[in-house]
């Protein structure tokens, strides 16, 4: 760096880019905000969602899958885990069957938790996950496999 | 050590390497649970042990950042620190909520944990890294605002440099956006997207500042280079950490129901986000090029340098890898984002943390500039293992990744999840014996503060 350049313009620079460009990430979160109600489809978020959410989180699922590709990489994705396993036919039924099936018990092979969900709160998963796989998510995952 | 007061940073670095300890034992624990899936089932399934691994990791570091801090300020202020009293009670209330947490983890199934800590109150847990217990992160909040005060009140009566200003510009901003934790719509798109104002804006944001003021700090000591050279470096480094960083939060919001003009903003400004890693090698080596005093302490100017080039690697050149969007399409949420996330917190604030430890501890605990010969050597032995494990595991986790990619979501004919991870196993048995070398290497580091006697025993 030349003499010339001073440690008050670096500050400057720091100072003023930062400034800057949080400014224009406030902006982009302000279009983004607005964009989302047509992208989220959050007209039919239900109280059963809403449940489902926060089945979601006290059990913390996020520990072992993702979900829209974030979380851990230990389990599948269920983003999309709805439209794998059925969709309309029967993509719920399989999401419930297979959470009170747990664990498999398989020797070496691993294992998920028995959460002891009642009905209602299995139900609730299950609309939960139907409704994050209707989420438009720029076309990803690339396939069903997730 | 010039103030009584630094002394407070002491528990601080010890705390933070028990926490390390742990942090690896589970690390190990979950490594073995991706080949043996069994492992430990029911008693520590692997949501809790990655819980307990994430977690410990975030804790110790903040031990660090703070006792680094608590270290620097008053040299830096040249004036002692307005309460070590304070410190010492924030440390001990800090250090017994994340003990309680862990325990908590541990001890009781995650969703009796919620309804005991009252998270229906305020909903904050289940989501990845914030899983603390809502009155957890109350405490951090309240841990955070008195070391805020604390430190704010040094600075207020004592010298004002740049490296102080940065370093309380970046542990302010830590608090201000760990307020976004508290934030938790039932709609998951707007969950998602504000998540990551505390994720992504800590770690390849504020927390960058942190990193750079305890870099040119521990340079000015270590190389005797002029402070205002190296606090103009300082200034142009964080300069682009933001500039870029900030909308390189955009590589966040490709796939999460944001909209598709992120694809754009995102894959720019995180394709630029090395710039200010690549700065900071160049940076640190010019700096000990021209040094103007040989400092005796080898082993944390070995530490400031290699935080350099593995955060440079980790952060940059592994960050660069899986950014773009089209690439980022294929690999998102797959072994190369846990590739990219090992080595960049390893390199970035794990090592800059270990450096402090290594310049700062042989001065608090009053041996003089080094704890001896033998010390020094155990040092950078274990900064040689350390580093090139977590090399390893990089990798090793790189490998199973590209493959995970191509069976996955490439191949003409996609092999479901579970089937493409028996089909890796092969890599993440590699990375747990990588997982065991680095174990080796925290050992003994830590046996390296055991070995001084000879210095203590020798008249000098």
């Amino acid at each position: 760096m030349k003499e010339k350049f001073t440690k008050t313009m670096a500050r400057n620079i720091f100072l003023g880019g930062s400034l800057f460009f949080i400014l224009l990430f406030l902006a982009l979160t302000v279009g983004t905000v607005r964009a989302l109600p047509q992208r989220d489809h959050r007209e039919n978020i239900t109280p059963a969602v809403i449940l489902g959410k926060k089945i979601w989180e006290v059990n913390n699922c996020i520990g072992c899958h993702t979900l829209l590709g974030e979380g851990a990489y230990f389990a599948p994705e269920l983003g999309n885990v709805y439209t794998r396993r059925g969709g309309a036919n029967g993509g719920k039924e399989f999401i419930k069957g297979w959470i009170q099936s747990m664990p498999s018990g398989v020797k070496g092979r691993r294992q998920m938790p028995n959460f002891k969900l009642s009905e209602q709160e299995l139900d609730a998963v299950a609309e939960f996950l139907k409704w994050t796989s209707e989420i438009n998510s720029a076309k990803w995952p690339p396939n069903i496999e997730g | 050590m010039v103030y009584q007061s630094q002394a407070v940073a002491k528990p601080y670095f010890i705390a933070a390497l028990g926490l390390f300890a742990g942090q690896i034992v589970f690390g190990l624990v979950m490594g073995l649970q991706y080949v043996i899936g069994d492992f430990l089932f029911p008693y520590i399934p692997f949501n809790v042990a990655r819980m307990v691994h994430t977690n410990l990791l975030i804790v110790w570091l903040l031990f660090g950042f703070m006792g680094a801090t608590y270290y620097l300020v008053p040299e830096e202020s040249e004036t002692e620190l307005y309460s070590p009293k304070l410190a010492l009670i924030l440390f001990w209330t800090f250090l017994v909520a994340g003990a309680l947490t862990i325990l908590g983890y541990l001890m009781v199934p995650y969703a009796a944990l919620a309804k005991l800590t009252g998270n229906d109150l305020l909903p904050t847990m289940g989501r990845e890294f914030l899983e603390q217990p809502t009155l957890t992160k109350a405490g951090i909040v309240v841990v955070c605002l008195g070391f805020l005060f604390n430190i704010g009140m040094t600075l207020l009566k004592g010298r004002k440099t740049a490296i102080s200003l940065i370093l309380l510009g970046g542990l302010t901003g830590l608090a201000l956006l760990f307020l976004f934790s508290f934030y938790n719509p039932t709609n998951l798109v707007l969950d998602k997207f504000f998540w990551w104002w505390v994720v992504h804006l800590w770690v390849e944001g504020v927390w960058e500042l942190i990193l750079g003021a305890i870099l040119a700090f521990l340079l000015i000591k270590v190389t005797g280079v002029d402070r205002e050279v190296i606090e103009k470096w300082l200034y142009i480094i964080i300069a682009m950490t933001l500039i870029t960083g900030i909308i390189g939060t955009g590589h966040h919001y490709f796939w999460i129901g944001t909209p598709e003009y992120w694809q754009w903003w995102g894959s720019i400004f995180s394709a630029l986000e090395p710039i200010p890693f690549f700065m900071m090698v160049v940076f640190a080596f010019n700096m000990v090029n021209r040094r103007r005093r040989n400092h005796p302490n080898k082993a944390a100017t070995l530490w400031a340098l290699g935080t350099a080039v593995m955060a440079f690697l980790g952060a940059g050149v592994w960050g660069f890898m899986h950014t773009l969007s089209p690439v980022n399409y294929y690999t998102h949420g797959t072994q190369i984002t846990a590739a990219h996330g090992h080595l960049a917190f390893f390199g970035a604030y794990v090592m800059i943390v270990l450096a402090m430890i290594s310049y700062a501890m042989p001065l608090l605990r009053g041996h003089g500039a080094t704890s001896g010969e033998r010390s020094q050597r155990l040092e950078v032995i274990s900064f040689w293992l350390m580093t090139v494990s977590m090399v390893a595991i990089t990798l090793f986790l790189t490998g199973a990744g590209i493959l995970q990619v191509f069976l996955q979501r490439m191949a003409s004919a996609p092999t479901p999840f579970m089937d493409t991870q028996s089909q890796i196993a092969l890599f993440y048995w590699l990375r747990e014996g990588a997982g065991v070398f680095f174990l080796g290497g925290l050992v003994l580091y830590l046996v390296s503060f055991f070995a001084d006697r000879e210095r203590i025993a020798a008249p000098v």
